[in-house]
């Protein structure tokens, strides 16, 4: 069966435009705070508690966004190679190593893109290469650290003592930041913020649900990065709901016109995993060559499952952040409750497959992501695809191996589907 | 029985799969339960307490092939993780009344659901140990989660865990650190006192047996080591580092010391000997218990102490025992101890402390480049 002819459409959309005009004025900010004394704060995406930075006026920067947009730009080798002549090894999470290794190439600080943190506030919400990251971050700049020790999931629900745990290190969290700044905590500053919050999150919930339509009119793995963005990093500004709202508009739009994100929509996808940064275009190309849409991601739920329902709670501010950090990211939950979560997926988006993509980098996703292949194949007979790379390090993006692996599946895909037409048009002229 | 007979009788210990441990422990204790504890710490009392024996759970030590494991788990994953996995997945872990995980990286997290999803009717408990020591939530939280782990056993088990139950098995527990600290102590002002694989041999074992039977062997060995002559021997004395999960083969440690380095001091089984004091006996034991988790200065890789930074633990250390340089052994694709590393050797640098990093795995069973690596070391110290 030969593999169906590319598409050359550009996905530069609505969407990708306003997404990238509100992203380019949070990194404008963060360029210029390296020289005008701004403050600012390290933070880190999944479950993260942005909305206290805002409310004190902190800049937040977030390490893993610039790591990502190195290997985007295909510029992440280099800094990599950099971390590694310092000590790091070939196994440990490339994104670290770029982002340490930009550091140490003046990329951080007077010169360069991003401001020398003030302080660095460690949420560790199940990754725990965040906390040694950001000790290593610590010990570069001298700054000091705020732990927030989130409690993993290990109950149906977090007890009362995790919620107090938590609230208590935010209270922390919060003297530390009227120690930084000299500013009087305003509870009723948080409250609004929490409003845009929840009014993005409300966005960010319609946008996914609309791809339970057929056709779906985005993405949602390889275009929820325009999301995500402004739903982890602009959370609780106005622009970031402002945005929301625009994207809802034309989604809904596109699903009202019958219009998908693609020419055609002949395969419904749920993807997990990160991408692999370094060849994200060609990845997406060996997708759409089959006209194959992922309908849900759970990479995109790293920093919040709000479609499942969540949302902050204006009138309990420090409860429903601790609640966000602890229960409501796919981060901090089990990998069976991420088994869960792709089930839905499946279920309820409509999908035909599953695609694993496995990177070495972040063991919090991958490690163990064999047995999830075999739950699904084995106990659920969903169609599933297990392919390997790195989402920072291009040496791990292997082109051929990975067209094969995903031309093989489709193909395999494909002749099951006739197959199954042929059948059905049989027993129904019987 | 002699030292080498008590060596050699652990030795034997390790050689054995642990649930063939825990079949030779029910010899002496006929009806004892077994609980499978992974790296790196739990609080063994508890367990202890409710009548069942604590197991370490290092992995299979490379005794068994993987056959089903290799599936699950990637090329780049631990071998502790993976072997661990395949006991549970070729059915013997069995006898077993449970295990406990707790969050000591993303690999050992994703394994307790998996152990869990791959064996249905087994216990399996997760503890989120603190990485915030100095939180004014910090003591309630730490107690809250040791109480809950009790609360969930108890319920299991279907019996009550006790105050007065836990106080006795900390009783122990204290007892077998404190005689545990002593034979380090030794070892270090005393060089030939007792070989680093030797009393690595005995601490691991003892992750194999009932405390009770464990603390009675400690103290006869301590007893026939302390009262030994013992002759200096000649070598670069190092501080091992690294191995606070996953343990090295025995036969890493040996070909260290053979090739010419004196381990004075190790993260070996560290997780099992936490608590440089004893726990206090007074009052609530669960509590007393939290609270020497957060108040120990034993650092580990596995725990954020803003207060006491790992480096300068590890200069401490380095100092303490009177050591020249550091032999890291990391295990093989271990996140934690591979970060580690970095800060380690940047701040050795700046104390100008030689440092050599071995990597081992279990897989590992021919030593000679590590031989020659650290052969080549210790030359370089000792004839400097």
């Amino acid at each position: 069966m030969p593999t169906p002819a590319p598409l050359t459409r550009d996905f530069r959309g609505t969407v990708h435009g306003l997404s990238r005009d509100i992203m380019t004025g949070w990194l404008t900010r963060l360029k210029e705070a390296t020289s005008n004394g701004a403050l600012s704060a390290y933070i880190m995406i999944s479950g993260n508690c942005v909305e206290i930075l805002r409310c004190f006026d902190i800049l937040p920067v977030f390490p893993e966004i610039n790591a990502l947009q190195l290997a985007i730009r295909k510029n992440s080798l280099p800094y990599i190679i950099k971390s590694e002549e310092i000590g790091y090894a070939s196994d440990n999470c490339a994104y670290v190593k770029a982002d340490v290794g930009y550091t140490l190439c003046g990329g951080v600080g007077a010169g360069g893109n991003m401001p020398k943190p003030t302080m660095i506030v460690c949420n560790f919400v199940g990754c725990n290469v965040y906390i040694k990251w950001f000790e290593h971050c610590s010990n570069m700049f001298k700054v000091p650290m705020v732990m927030l020790d989130i409690p993993f999931s290990r109950e149906q629900s977090p007890s009362k003592e995790d919620i107090r745990y938590v609230i208590t290190q935010l209270q922390e969290l919060i003297t530390a930041c009227e120690n930084l700044t000299g500013k009087k905590f305003d509870i009723d500053r948080l409250r609004s913020i929490l409003r845009e919050s929840a009014r993005a999150e409300r966005g960010w919930t319609r946008c996914k649900h609309l791809c339970k339509n057929r056709p779906a009119p985005f993405d949602a793995y390889f275009d929820s990065i325009n999301m995500m963005g402004p739903i982890n990093a602009l959370r609780g500004t106005r622009e970031a709901a402002d945005f929301f709202d625009a994207a809802v508009a034309e989604y809904e739009r596109m699903v009202a016109d019958g219009i998908g994100v693609l020419d055609e929509e002949r395969f419904r996808i749920v993807i997990e995993g990160p991408p692999p940064y370094p060849a994200y275009r060609s990845f997406r190309n060996l997708f759409e060559t089959w006209r194959a849409v992922a309908v849900q991601s759970t990479y995109s739920t790293v920093g919040g499952t709000w479609e499942f329902g969540f949302q902050h709670d204006p009138d309990r501010p420090l409860e429903s952040i601790a609640e966000q950090m602890i229960l409501h990211n796919l981060c901090n939950r089990t990998m069976l409750q991420r088994y869960q979560q792709i089930r839905s997926y499946i279920e309820d988006w409509s999908a035909d497959a599953l695609v694993i993509h496995s990177i070495k980098s972040c063991r919090l996703f991958s490690a163990g992501q064999g047995d999830m292949r075999e739950h699904f194949t084995k106990d659920l007979g969903v169609p599933t695809l297990m392919v390997e790379s790195d989402l920072e390090d291009p040496r791990y993006y292997a082109e051929a191996q990975m067209k094969n692996r995903i031309d093989a599946f489709f193909e395999a895909l494909q002749y099951k589907r006739i197959r199954k037409e042929k059948s059905d048009a049989q027993k129904a002229g019987s | 029985m002699t030292v080498e007979e008590i060596v050699a009788h652990c030795r034997e210990l390790l050689d054995l799969l642990p649930a063939q441990a825990l079949e030779r422990a029910r010899q002496l204790h006929p009806h004892i339960g077994g609980f499978g504890v992974f790296p790196v710490y739990a609080p063994l009392e508890i367990i202890h307490a409710a009548g069942l024996m604590p197991v370490g759970l290092f992995g299979a030590g490379g005794k068994i092939e993987l056959s089903h494991a290799e599936s699950r788990f990637q090329s780049f994953i631990c071998s502790i993780a993976k072997s661990t996995l395949e006991l549970f997945l070729r059915r013997d872990m069995d006898a077993f009344t449970g295990v406990v995980f707790s969050s000591i990286c993303d690999v050992a997290r994703n394994l307790a659901s998996i152990v869990k999803r791959n064996a249905p009717g087994l216990y399996v408990e997760y503890l989120h140990l603190p990485q915030n020591l100095y939180s004014a939530g910090s003591a309630a939280y730490t107690r809250a989660e040791f109480e809950r782990f009790r609360t969930n056993l108890s319920n299991h088990l279907g019996r009550q865990i006790t105050d007065e139950s836990i106080s006795r098995s900390l009783d122990l527990y204290n007892k077998v650190r404190r005689l545990t600290k002593a034979l380090y102590d030794l070892r270090r002002k005393h060089g030939g006192a007792i070989a680093c694989a030797d009393l690595y041999a005995v601490v691991q074992a003892g992750t194999r047996m009932m405390p009770e039977d464990f603390a009675l062997l400690l103290e006869d060995l301590f007893h026939q080591v302390s009262s030994r002559k013992v002759r200096p021997r000649d070598g670069a004395k190092v501080v091992l580092e690294g191995a606070f999960c996953e343990q090295p083969p025995l036969g890493l440690i040996e070909v260290i010391e053979a090739a010419g380095c004196i381990i004075k001091d190790d993260d070996l089984v560290i997780g099992w000997r936490l608590f440089p004091e004893d726990v206090p006996l007074n009052g609530d034991p669960v509590g007393a218990l939290a609270d020497a988790y957060l108040s120990s200065n034993v650092y580990t890789s596995v725990r954020h102490d803003r207060d006491r930074p790992r480096t300068e633990g590890l200069m401490r250390r380095i100092a303490y025992a009177g050591a020249e340089a550091v032999v890291f052994a990391p295990a093989k694709f271990c996140e934690p101890a591979l970060l580690d590393y970095v800060l380690f050797r940047l701040r050795l640098e700046e104390a100008s402390v030689p440092h050599l990093k071995v990597e081992f795995e279990e897989k590992m069973w021919t030593f000679e480049s590590v031989r020659t690596e650290v052969e080549t070391f210790a030359e370089s110290m000792l004839f400097d």
